[in-house]
């Protein structure tokens, strides 16, 4: 149960965890801990030193800023799963959450350490995808905007440089878009075996889906077979067939290849018939 | 005095403790001068250990120890003994910590100990072994096949035992003629226990009176004891005291001797300090005994009546790689002897063959034997109803022993005392309003829904005995159970029995009882248990036994109690002892209630022994040794209904609904928790636990990410009523309940899965029905055109 | 050896300053450093909940936070919540509707069901049974403990009256 030694270091601001990371190059960004610490427990992961960045007062909270809301870093699940601004400019992201493992996993983890450590099977990453979402990141040479499109690259890894900060999140304020997270849970670790995410907007629609493969990814086929097109039953019906070809995609003890597949078709469908209300 | 407490809903006492976070569990304790110790586990299944470089973890700093097993060896500490033995079983030897070769993940090698936990965790990283990795097998029919790597270098087929009964001949032949057969080829899936405490073990040696202190997580102290005494350390019986205080749950995993309890011993002396050991819970998954594991085939006979005529089995039963302390009883006496289940069945043959595997050993989980038994039984009762083209409740209600055939001797050597399972089973079928259910079943398959009912009955035979039968069977155990009460000056009652309560609310249900039978607050009765210290002996509770065995010693030695006070009562009161009444919470002469003694009066009076009859002992207290006739035989009717879903497999649980027979109830609060928590493990089997090994006999689902324990959502609010059959050879008629939630549930839930999916064609799916492998079932008996739905 | 940290946390009420290695757990602080040993270690992968106490407020899994992360926070543990004569009405309820049989992942469950009450005083039994997501047990089939959480909303909003007898 223990971790092995490491050296703890408390960040006050984003300028001074960005400095105490480059005094300790080796060392992990400490949010919500839920991911990192268990790691740690199981001796899978062994930090020199933890940079504790989940106090920082200018890390959290949720505002609007003009035609976009602006999501802290470490803002914690729970503060998003009740959030008004969140339920009311984009609900998809507190009925995303509200799945996300279990209360008192909501009430430490965050969205911040949530993309930056870009677990394959993480549900907010799917939503982000599918809102279009920024990623702001911040490091020595200051700060960037990542579109969440380039910013998941694979299994465990983002368009992060060494040295960079995680600090806000974008998502651009659609009124009078329809949104929708549909996840099958994975049975013991309750992460998404798939989720589907789908944002839709006037004629078109976004979809993403998390856990089916290395990182989240856009649905391409389906926003495609969508475009333009009213969201029937019959038309929602007709889009979700074979949107991912099983090949690339995750297996393990619940899911192989073919049946993620299947099942990323099942979940974009549900996602999309909730979206439509249907 | 108030009304009797036997039946009352009455709110636990041992509760307060819990609730409020003052229980005292081995976990929570600190010694003086206490040290820990941290295991060095093999990664592999199947190693030579080379090499053992202990010279770093023993050189940083904090650590006092590193133990190896050669060094036990070499202190002439001897393997740990099963408590069971068939003829020409092999047991080969199971060292605390293996020396020669690892034989499952997780086996010992070697043990720090060190000033605190953080230094043996550190210091176990740094334990350098030159591991040999070698081929292994975790399947048990992979293990009989021929050239498979061999578990212990003497047994080289891996064949730990073979075991049969039944009249092979009268059963081929019955087979030979019958008017319909169904075969079933069935893997009951291994399961992980589970135990919400992880198990944990501390260690006191007391140099100068040369006496140990073990407290540990044991469901049975006083095994430990004698097996530690007896058979591993040599240690004087009456120099080792174990202790099990409060223990988060059981369930059969507890039951056993642990390496882990050896070491501590060993280390305790060896360093002159106390020595605590605590797993982690990914220890747990791969040392803990685990359940189950049987490869079988199982066919059944009907006649041209529909009447079942044979039942025959086929069972490898995979042991693991070492022989835990009942291992051998559970596939065995406790399987093919349940093989009748609640039906006439005339002719049947069970044949076993226990195979050694490079996985965590096997022994008795929480129903042990009997689940399984029920699960063939009932998943072949179904299949062949289905073949008949009958109903399933009608087949069985065609089958069941009738109630005027009791006592019912079986062709698998157990004789039933007693049963009503038609009146059973018509009530569960009408709470549950099966004729509705079947309607609404209908109405959803032309709406394509999928719902399944599944309706099971059981037998369970729970508190094996007598010891002398046992014994004949192989168990190197007695199975009676002892009692003493103790009553105190002031009134005050100590109950001390040999049975352990680690959730089961025996320091509630027994002290109702006891406070019934003494005609005294039950405020005044209090239970002590799990202290081979202080009570006279005990077995443990295990296999539903606590209530019909350890619960009727306590009760008879509270008769003891009367009949003393009975005569204390009548020389005060100058009566003869066949005058004196027990009434009221008082002795009296009969047809005189003023001419009385309170139960105060009397205990005083005995302790003083001024005023006393001069032929009896002072003192109150008695001794029971009680060694039961024959097991009991709970039995129910359990109905699971389920709604598959076929767009992605996943079966969800709509509504569950059990009456069970475990006599009259002493605490329905109680009873039916017992019930609930066994429906819920039942469940986890059917639909979502399995330790799932590769073929290097790696687990694959060792923790609770990927191995699913019942979560509240998984579950549904139980439906639960009894019928009242007593138990006609025990005092107060009582049979145990504690396992037929799991005993039941598990073929409910298959049987009911099943239905669900007799519209795709579907006969059989083993267990757990995950939504991959249902879907996959689905979409393979899908015409094309349809799959892609 | 990295440098220990001094922290300051209040407990159960009471205020405690230690100087700790940064990788102790908050849970073996609360049970080694403090003694309070109702607060229990179920798991070693943050899946069964029987370590949940309140930090500020809010359940959190104390097995998966380091001690030093609490610096300055306001524990409450099972210990604080109520004690016999005074139970808190989640405690009261998991004894009348007897939401417990080992006791063992009882502290988790009970301080996982206060936060649910805490946040929805009259949570529906789906409401319940999703809160409980996080919180393992393996004796009661969960059927007492939903029982238990609907008899503490109900005794909460003043629909029960005192207990029978305790």
């Amino acid at each position: 149960m223990y971790t092995a030694e490491f050296t703890y270091k408390k960040a006050g601001s984003i300028s001074e965890a960005i400095s105490l990371l480059q005094q300790h190059p080796d060392a992990k960004l400490l949010a919500g801990g839920h991911s990192l610490i268990p790691t740690m427990k199981l001796r899978l992961a062994s930090p020199p030193a933890l940079i504790d960045i989940s106090k920082v007062a200018e890390l959290r909270g949720v505002r609007l800023e003009g035609d976009h809301l602006v999501i802290g870093a470490m803002t914690t699940y729970h503060e998003l799963e009740t959030s008004d601004l969140l339920k009311q400019h984009c609900p998809i992201i507190p009925q995303a959450v509200h799945l996300i493992g279990d209360p008192m996993v909501r009430a430490k983890g965050t969205i911040g350490g949530s993309l930056a450590h870009a677990d394959p099977a993480a549900d907010l990453p799917a939503s982000m995808l599918a809102l279009d979402a920024k990623i702001k990141v911040q490091g020595p040479g200051g700060a960037r905007v990542i579109a969440a499109d380039n910013f998941f690259t694979g299994m465990f890894s983002t368009a992060m440089q060494e040295g960079e900060i995680l600090t806000e999140v974008h998502v651009p304020v659609r009124a009078g878009a329809r949104m929708a997270y549909a996840k099958f849970p994975h049975p013991a670790s309750r992460y998404a075996v798939v989720g589907v995410a789908v944002v839709a907007d006037g004629g078109s629609v976004r979809a993403a889906v998390t856990g089916a493969g290395e990182h989240a990814m856009r649905l391409s086929k389906l926003e495609q077979a969508l475009a333009g097109k009213p969201l029937t039953a019959e038309n929602i019906t007709a889009a979700c067939q074979g949107l991912l070809p099983p090949d690339h995609l995750n297996h393990d003890l619940v899911a192989s290849k073919e049946y993620r597949a299947h099942l990323v078709d099942v979940m974009a469908r549900r996602a999309l018939m909730q979206a439509a209300g249907l | 005095m108030a009304d009797k407490l036997f039946g009352k809903a009455m709110k636990r006492v041992e509760d307060p403790r819990f609730i409020t976070g003052t229980g005292n569990y081995t976990d929570d304790m600190t010694l003086p001068g206490m040290v820990h110790a941290a295991m060095v586990r093999s990664p592999y299944a199947h190693a030579r250990i080379k090499k053992i470089d202990v010279s770093k973890a023993r050189s940083y700093p904090g650590v006092l120890a590193v133990i190896t097993g050669q060094e036990m060896k070499d202190a002439g500490i001897n393997g740990i003994p099963t408590g069971w033995l068939h003829p020409g079983i092999k047991t080969p030897p199971h060292y605390a910590i293996t020396f020669d070769k690892a034989r499952h993940v997780g086996d010992i090698v070697a043990a720090v100990i060190a000033e605190t936990r953080q230094i043996a965790e550190d210091a176990a990283e740094l334990v350098e072994v030159d591991y040999e990795p070698l081929p292994a097998v975790a399947l048990g029919s992979d293990a009989l096949k021929p050239g498979a790597p061999a578990v212990h270098d003497d047994v080289p087929d891996n064949v730990c035992f073979t075991w049969s009964i039944g009249d092979k001949a009268a059963v081929d032949a019955a087979f030979a003629s019958a008017h319909k057969t169904v075969k079933l080829n069935l893997r009951n899936n291994r399961l992980v226990p589970n135990a919400m405490e992880p198990r944990a073990s501390l260690a006191q040696y007391l140099k100068a009176s040369d006496e140990y202190t073990l407290w540990t997580t044991s469901q049975n102290p006083h095994i430990h004891r004698l097996l530690i005494a007896a058979f591993i350390m040599g240690i004087p019986e009456h120099k080792l005291r174990v202790i099990a205080p409060d223990v988060g749950g059981g369930f059969g995993s507890k039951i056993y001797q642990y390496p882990e309890e050896i070491i501590v011993l060993y280390a305790a002396k060896k360093l002159n300090r106390p020595v605590k050991w605590t797993a982690r819970r990914s220890e747990s998954f791969v040392t803990d005994s685990h359940g189950r594991d049987h490869e079988t085939v199982a066919e059944m006979a009907v006649d041209q009546s529909g009447k079942i005529t044979a039942v025959r089995v086929d069972t490898i039963a995979n042991m693991g790689a070492y022989l835990t302390t009942f291992a051998p009883a559970v596939p065995t006496y406790l399987y093919g002897c349940l093989l009748a289940g609640t039906y006439t069945t005339p002719h049947i043959y069970c044949h076993v063959t226990a195979p050694f595997t490079h996985t965590t050993p096997v022994d008795a989980y929480r129903g042990a034997g009997r689940p399984e038994a029920t699960y063939l039984l009932e998943r072949l009762v179904d299949v062949m109803a289905h073949e008949l083209g009958m109903d399933p409740v009608e087949f069985r209600r065609k089958n069941l022993i009738p109630p005027d055939a009791f006592p019912y001797q079986t062709p698998v050597a157990l004789q039933y005392d007693s049963g009503n399972y038609e009146a059973n089973l018509d009530k569960a079928l009408e709470l549950v309003n099966y004729k509705a259910l079947r309607q609404q079943q209908e109405e959803w398959r032309k709406q394509g829904r999928y719902m399944g009912i599944g309706v099971i009955t059981f037998i369970e035979a729970c508190g094996l005995a007598p010891s002398a039968l046992v014994g004949s069977l192989g168990a190197q155990a007695g199975q009676w159970e002892s009692a003493l009460v103790r009553v105190m000056p002031t009134g005050k009652v100590e109950v001390f029995t040999g049975t352990h309560s680690h959730g089961q609310g025996h320091e509630t249900a027994f002290a109702q009882v006891v406070a019934d039978e003494l005609q005294i607050p039950v405020e005044d009765v209090v239970l002590v248990h799990g202290d081979t210290g202080r009570m006279p002996y005990g077995w443990g509770s295990y296999g539903s036994r606590s209530a019909p065995t350890g619960l009727s010693a306590i009760v008879l030695a509270t008769r003891k109690i009367i009949d003393k006070a009975k005569k204390i009562a009548a020389h005060l009161l100058e009566a003869s002892p066949d005058d004196i009444v027990h009434e009221d919470g008082k002795f009296m002469v009969k047809g005189v209630p003023d001419k009385a003694k309170t139960f105060f009066d009397i205990a005083l009076m005995a302790h003083l022994a001024h005023n006393y009859p001069a032929d009896l002992e002072p003192g109150l207290e008695a001794t029971h040794f009680y060694d039961p006739k024959n097991f009991v035989f709970p039995f129910g009717t359990h109905i699971a209904v389920v709604e598959v879903d076929p767009d992605t497999g996943k079966v969800k649980l709509l509504r569950y609904l059990s009456v069970d027979d475990c006599g009259p109830v002493i605490n329905p609060l109680i009873a039916d928790g017992q019930v609930h928590g066994g429906v819920a493990q039942g469940l986890g089997q059917a639909l979502l636990e399995e330790a799932v090994y590769d073929k290097e006999g790696q687990i694959l689902s060792g923790n609770f990410l990927e191995y699913t324990l019942p979560r509240a959502d998984d579950m549904v609010q139980i439906e639960h009523d009894h019928t009242v059959t007593p138990c006609p050879h025990n005092p107060l008629g009582i049979k145990g309940i504690g396992e037929a939630g799991t005993i039941a549930s598990t073929a409910a839930v298959a049987n009911a899965v099943m239905d669900a999916l007799r519209p795709f064609g579907i006969v059989h799916l083993d267990m757990p029905y995950t939504p991959e492998k249902v879907w996959r079932a689905i979409q393979a008996t899908k015409p094309l055109s349809q799959a892609a739905d | 050896m990295p440098d220990k940290v001094q922290i300051k946390v209040t407990v159960n009420g009471v205020e405690h300053h230690n100087e700790v290695e940064p990788r102790l757990l908050l849970v073996h602080y609360l049970r080694e450093t403090l003694g309070l040993t109702g607060t229990h270690v179920g798991c070693d992968t943050s899946q069964c909940g029987a370590c949940t106490v309140h930090l500020d407020g809010q359940a959190v899994k104390s097995c998966t936070m380091f001690a030093v992360q609490a610096d300055g926070c306001n524990l409450t543990t099972i210990e604080g919540l109520g004690s016999a004569g005074n139970l808190h009405p989640v405690q009261e309820g998991f004894w009348e509707m007897h939401g417990l049989q080992c006791g063992f992942c009882t502290p988790g469950m009970i301080m996982a069901a206060v936060d649910l009450l805490n946040k929805n005083p009259q949570p529906s039994e789906a409401e319940i049974r999703h809160a409980l997501e996080g919180n393992l047990c393996r004796c009661t089939g969960y059927h007492n403990i939903v029982r238990a959480v609907q008899y503490a909303a109900d005794k909460m909003a003043g629909k029960i009256g005192a207990a029978a007898d305790d």
